[in-house]
């Protein structure tokens, strides 16, 4: 089709706005985060250039390295997605086969579930901090509960040394778990009854029809929901400040990290950690979704 | 669809918007003057009424609230040129010299020099020295007075008179040394059960204050500055000392529980409550207390001393210091009304009113009883603000953590030393 | 009949997994909203007849602080003792008979009550504190504000350009669509870092720079949503419309935004959300307390009134019940909103 200048202006201008937002607020910010990670920069003064003085900093320093804060926030992280991702998730998928099989009340269950993600993270940190902090500051409700209801054998420290990073965990679980839930779900409505049917046809008993049919169908979508997890997790940290503010870096996670150096105006420090963050998430979900791929291979099922 | 209904809306909105980038208000050819401190806001409203009752000028004062969002307008005003005539900065002394490098802060020494220096000798020279760069300072900024201190905060220890008592100890004797005080705190938990010691050490500055002034007790100010300056290590064993007291006073048991996720706040309403026998604050507690728990008695006292050996050093300093802008046409006025607040009438109305310690030479007896026994320790006074070099906050950072996690148990003294040490290093090869 | 029973029991075991995690989603919510209309002691404390003790009495404990005040008319005991053996020697210290005031005591510790029992006190006045002292009915105006400006602008400059992409012919097309998907698929953990250090830059650090950097936040999203729907209709009737003379803008307008109503919906609920609960960002860009909205709000008020449990209930609940009750009200379309937003980033 051939159009006219005018013609062609007037439908590019269509995307203009949303072109020029872009363009500001994505594109500049994406490659000047390279140009400062460079950068020793304070808001205030001229900025300065150190070379790859930010990164050597966030990735080696220290001794032994792997030791060093940058790197123990991302075990805290690594720690919260793994819990994400097996605890997490297994409850979210046992939650979707029940629900899946219920009849009645699946629609209840299926609103109450999904309250939680609705809610910021503020709003739950906040809540489970009064729930969960004990004496002198908090007034250890969740323990009072446990005592009342004669489970007092329960109860604990929540937010104490040992368990704070462990409890900030099962939070972030807890308010996520509806997510997975959701998703998973709806693909588990998506597999046709006639499966279903032909597998209980061939004498499969229930154990089977869930290995050999639910689980091989639901593949694509469990990877989706790995990656998402992966992804959401690493990403989160307004709720774990509400909740615990970093708890002497037992609960800090690198967002939260980059976050608080541009607090302190160390903007060039928290690019550079931003970029190497930004980085492995690529890496690692790309390897996530080829893994899934080859097994969905191995499973000789569709790539959807 | 309504179309118009929503594209009035929209409209209204964007008037919103557009009004809300175009206000920036000035006085008619008055002052104005930011500032972050709530406590302290009722009182300077009320100067700035009386001054411009004497002097027919205009004073507008500004609270903003909370601190972060502060610093936050202060930046962004620096940046957009419409700083206003007279600001605080928060922060180190490092922020306040990018200010001046960023030429927005203007050199007062002239002034403060003027007349033998009327100006300048009614300050205690600790509490100047938070807002003057003496010649060749580590900052680059050229020798000179910055900024005018309103007032004094101190960092001491504060025990509550009637625990003290309860506890079957002395009321009148407060703990002389470290041995003491820990006896001290742990004779409150066997009879009353209360924590020893509370401290928002969430916060790790609270932390670094105390590390310092042990430091300076136990190694004196020389070596301290020594250490800063990367003469000597911080796996040096009075270092590990240093350290190693804060693994002692977890042992001992006296520390509130999960004293590292504590707040200042926090710290400040247990202590109010009657939750614990000492803590270590600053003197705008006396404010705090006075407003959480009106008829609590406590006293403070001085650090508890580890060694005899070196003179024991407190910290505090300026506790809020106002700066002139530089770029205001109206920067002599500013001056002038700056030199009207440190005068001894405004200075006695402020102490009264808030209960901080004055930031010029005043008589003990024109103080409020509680805050007496500072007075005599200000000559005493130390502050990263007037040491010739500063620690990198880097280092400051891995110390701050390292004595949290010391605290918490899930470090040894000698490792958190090592680590110190390692980031030093790191940095002065930078 | 052994098949039936044992399916009885499947069932009832699935129902009581699924309501017990189900409980473990409401009662936290139900126990904040409880705790928000008690009267602050009545939550650390419980209740006690204040009729126990004489006006002498009453004076003596005040004087000896084991009673901090007597309310009027509302029947609280107020113990400003940190614990058991403190209070006996201040008892002691005014020749109080310890085993009376345990009976007191006792009727205390039977009471106290964390939240567990229902409100007795039902306080009101929590709600009118947070929302009127402390102004959280700005905030809640000003998050209103954000919402419905930016989504606004998300769903007029996402639709406009999803229409282009769909329907009109411009060079560059193809680029420019991909650059948005690719924009939608990269991870950018602190993108937050170099917006922040921009809008310093070009003195936007309000409102304006704030619905700005939300607007752009959203419309890679938005635009791939609504493309993709745009492409599934069928172009009759703008055929006809352009027969009838309409101009491509009309056309968007009259004929393109009624036809993708349904995905609009979905745009505009997941961005609602996004805006209303994002925190990060507007706690870094405001610089008057005037203009924050309702999380960083939330944030800065609890950690002013750290141990004012109620009043941080009140305040939270104030947070929560809009989007609660909206969220019941419309919940297909939330969760359509909220996965489509999740599974096709």
């Amino acid at each position: 089709m051939n159009l006219s200048f005018r013609d062609k202006f007037s439908n590019f201008s269509f995307v203009l706005p949303a072109l020029a937002i872009f363009s500001v607020f994505y594109l500049y910010p994406f490659f000047y985060t390279f140009v400062l990670s460079f950068q020793k920069y304070d808001l205030i003064s001229n900025p300065q250039f150190v070379g790859f003085d930010n990164f050597r900093e966030i990735l080696f320093s220290g001794d032994p390295w792997w030791k060093n804060d940058w790197w123990s926030s991302m075990y805290n992280g690594a720690f919260i997605t793994f819990w994400a991702l097996t605890f997490q998730n297994i409850l979210a998928f046992a939650l979707a086969l029940c629900v899946d099989k219920v009849i009645r009340l699946n629609k209840f269950y299926r609103v109450v579930f999904f309250i939680l993600p609705v809610l910021s993270e503020i709003i739950i940190g906040l809540l489970m901090k009064q729930l969960l902090s004990g004496e002198p500051i908090g007034s250890d409700v969740l323990n009072r509960w446990l005592y009342s209801m004669g489970l007092g054998g329960l109860t604990g420290e929540w937010l104490g040394e040992e368990t704070v990073r462990l409890v900030t965990a099962l939070v972030h679980c807890w308010k996520g778990f509806g997510w997975a839930f959701i998703i998973l779900l709806a693909g588990l409505q998506n597999i046709p009854e006639q499966l279903y049917e032909a597998a209980r046809i061939d004498g499969a008993n229930a154990w089977q029809t869930f290995y050999k049919v639910t689980v091989p169908l639901l593949l694509p979508v469990m990877a989706l929901v790995f990656v998402l997890t992966i992804l959401g997790t690493m990403q989160a940290f307004a709720m774990i400040l509400a909740l615990t503010g970093g708890a002497g870096g037992l609960t800090e996670v690198p967002v939260m990290r980059i976050y608080d150096h541009l607090r302190i105006r160390m903007a060039g420090l928290a690019c550079a950690e931003g970029v190497v963050l930004g980085i492995i998430l690529i890496f690692v979900s790309f390897t996530m979704l080829f893994i899934s791929k080859k097994i969905r291979e191995k499973y000789g099922v569709l790539p959807s | 669809m309504t179309a118009h209904k929503i594209f009035g809306a929209v409209a209204v909105c964007i008037g919103i918007l557009c009004g809300g980038c175009a206000g920036t208000e000035t006085a008619d050819n008055g002052i104005t003057l930011w500032h972050w401190m709530t406590d302290r806001d009722e009182a300077f409203q009320e100067l700035a009424d009386r001054y411009t009752e004497e002097t027919g000028i205009p004073v507008k004062i500004k609270l903003f609230f909370p601190p972060g969002l502060y610093s936050q307008k202060v930046i962004a005003a620096a940046r957009a040129g419409n700083l206003p005539e007279i600001f605080g900065i928060l922060g180190e002394k490092k922020t306040l010299s990018s200010f001046i490098q960023a030429g927005h802060v203007e050199n007062l020494t002239p002034r403060m020099n003027a007349q033998d220096a009327a100006w300048e000798s009614r300050f205690y020279p600790e509490t100047l020295a938070v807002v003057r760069f003496e010649e060749d300072n580590a900052y680059g900024v050229s020798r000179g007075i910055y900024g005018v201190p309103v007032d004094t905060t101190v960092l001491q220890f504060i025990y509550n008179t009637e625990l003290m008592e309860e506890a079957g100890l002395d009321p009148d004797a407060p703990p002389k040394n470290y041995a003491q005080f820990i006896d001290a705190g742990q004779k409150a938990r066997e009879t009353l059960g209360i924590d020893g010691f509370i401290c928002g050490w969430a916060e790790g500055w609270l932390l670094n204050a105390l590390a310092t002034e042990w430091a300076i007790n136990i190694m004196g100010e020389e070596k301290f500055q020594a250490t800063i300056a990367g003469e000597i290590a911080y796996t040096n064993p009075q270092w590990i000392e240093v350290f190693t007291l804060f693994e002692d006073l977890r042992e001992s048991g006296i520390l509130a529980n999960n004293i590292t996720t504590i707040t200042n706040k926090e710290a400040e309403d247990a202590f109010a409550r009657g939750n614990a026998l000492f803590s270590f604050n600053g003197s705008w507690a006396v404010n705090v207390y006075r407003q959480l728990s009106p008829g609590m008695e406590y006293r403070f006292f001085a650090l508890p001393q580890v060694s005899d050996d070196h003179p024991v050093k407190i910290w505090g300093g300026a506790g809020s210091a106002f700066m002139v802008n530089a770029n205001s046409p109206l920067k002599a006025k500013a001056s002038d009304f700056l030199e009207w607040l440190t005068e001894k009438e405004q200075q006695k109305y402020l102490v009264a009113e808030t209960n901080n310690l004055p930031a010029v030479k005043m008589q003990r007896e024109s103080l409020p009883v509680i805050l007496r026994p500072l007075v005599d320790d200000l000559g005493a006074l130390t502050h990263p603000n007037v040491w010739p070099y500063n620690e990198d906050s880097r280092v400051l950072e891995a110390m701050n953590r390292g004595l949290q996690q010391i605290v918490m148990g899930i470090k040894e003294p000698n490792e958190v030393a090592e680590k110190v040490q390692s980031i030093k290093d790191r940095v002065t090869e930078q | 009949m052994y098949y039936r029973a044992k399916k009885v029991v499947t069932i009832l075991l699935i129902h009581a997994f699924l309501f017990s995690v189900a409980l473990s989603c409401i009662v936290p919510f139900l126990w904040m909203m409880n705790v928000s209309l008690k009267h602050p002691e009545e939550f650390q404390k419980g209740l006690i007849r204040k009729s126990r003790f004489s006006g002498q009495e009453q004076q003596e404990l005040i004087d000896a602080r084991v009673v901090r005040e007597f309310e009027e008319d509302k029947a609280y005991l107020v113990w400003n003792v940190p614990n058991e053996k403190i209070l006996r020697a201040r008892l002691k210290k005014i020749n109080y008979s310890y085993t009376k005031i345990q009976r007191v005591q006792k009727a205390w510790e039977g009471s106290r009550d964390f939240g567990l029992r229902p409100t007795a006190t039902f306080r009101w006045e929590n709600y009118r504190t947070v929302i009127v002292k402390y102004e959280f009915w700005r905030y809640f105006f000003n998050s209103l504000f954000y919402t419905f400006v930016t989504v606004t602008a998300i769903v007029i400059i996402s639709s406009l350009s999803a229409y282009a992409f769909s329907r009109l012919q411009f060079p560059g097309k193809n680029l420019i669509f991909y650059m948005f998907l690719t924009a939608m698929m990269i991870p950018l953990p602190a993108g937050f870092v170099p917006v922040y250090v921009l809008l310093n830059k070009l003195h936007l650090v309000n409102r304006t720079g704030y619905v700005f950097a939300m607007t752009n936040m959203g419309l890679s999203l938005s635009i791939y949503l609504l493309k993709t729907f745009f492409d599934g209709l069928s172009r009759d009737l703008e055929d006809a419309a352009r027969i009838d003379g309409c101009n491509k803008l009309q056309i968007w307008w009259h004929v393109g935004l009624p036809l993708v109503a349904p995905a609009l919906a979905v745009v505009v609920i997941f961005n609602a959300l996004n805006v209303w609960n994002e925190f990060v960002l507007a706690s870094l860009m405001f610089t008057e307390e005037s203009l924050m909205p309702l999380q960083v709000g939330l944030m800065e008020f609890s950690s002013r009134l750290v141990t004012q449990h109620t009043l941080i209930m009140a305040a939270l609940t104030v947070a929560t019940l809009p989007i609660i009750l909206l969220y019941l009200k419309m919940q297909n379309q939330v969760v359509k909103g909220l996965t489509a937003g999740a599974t096709v980033g």
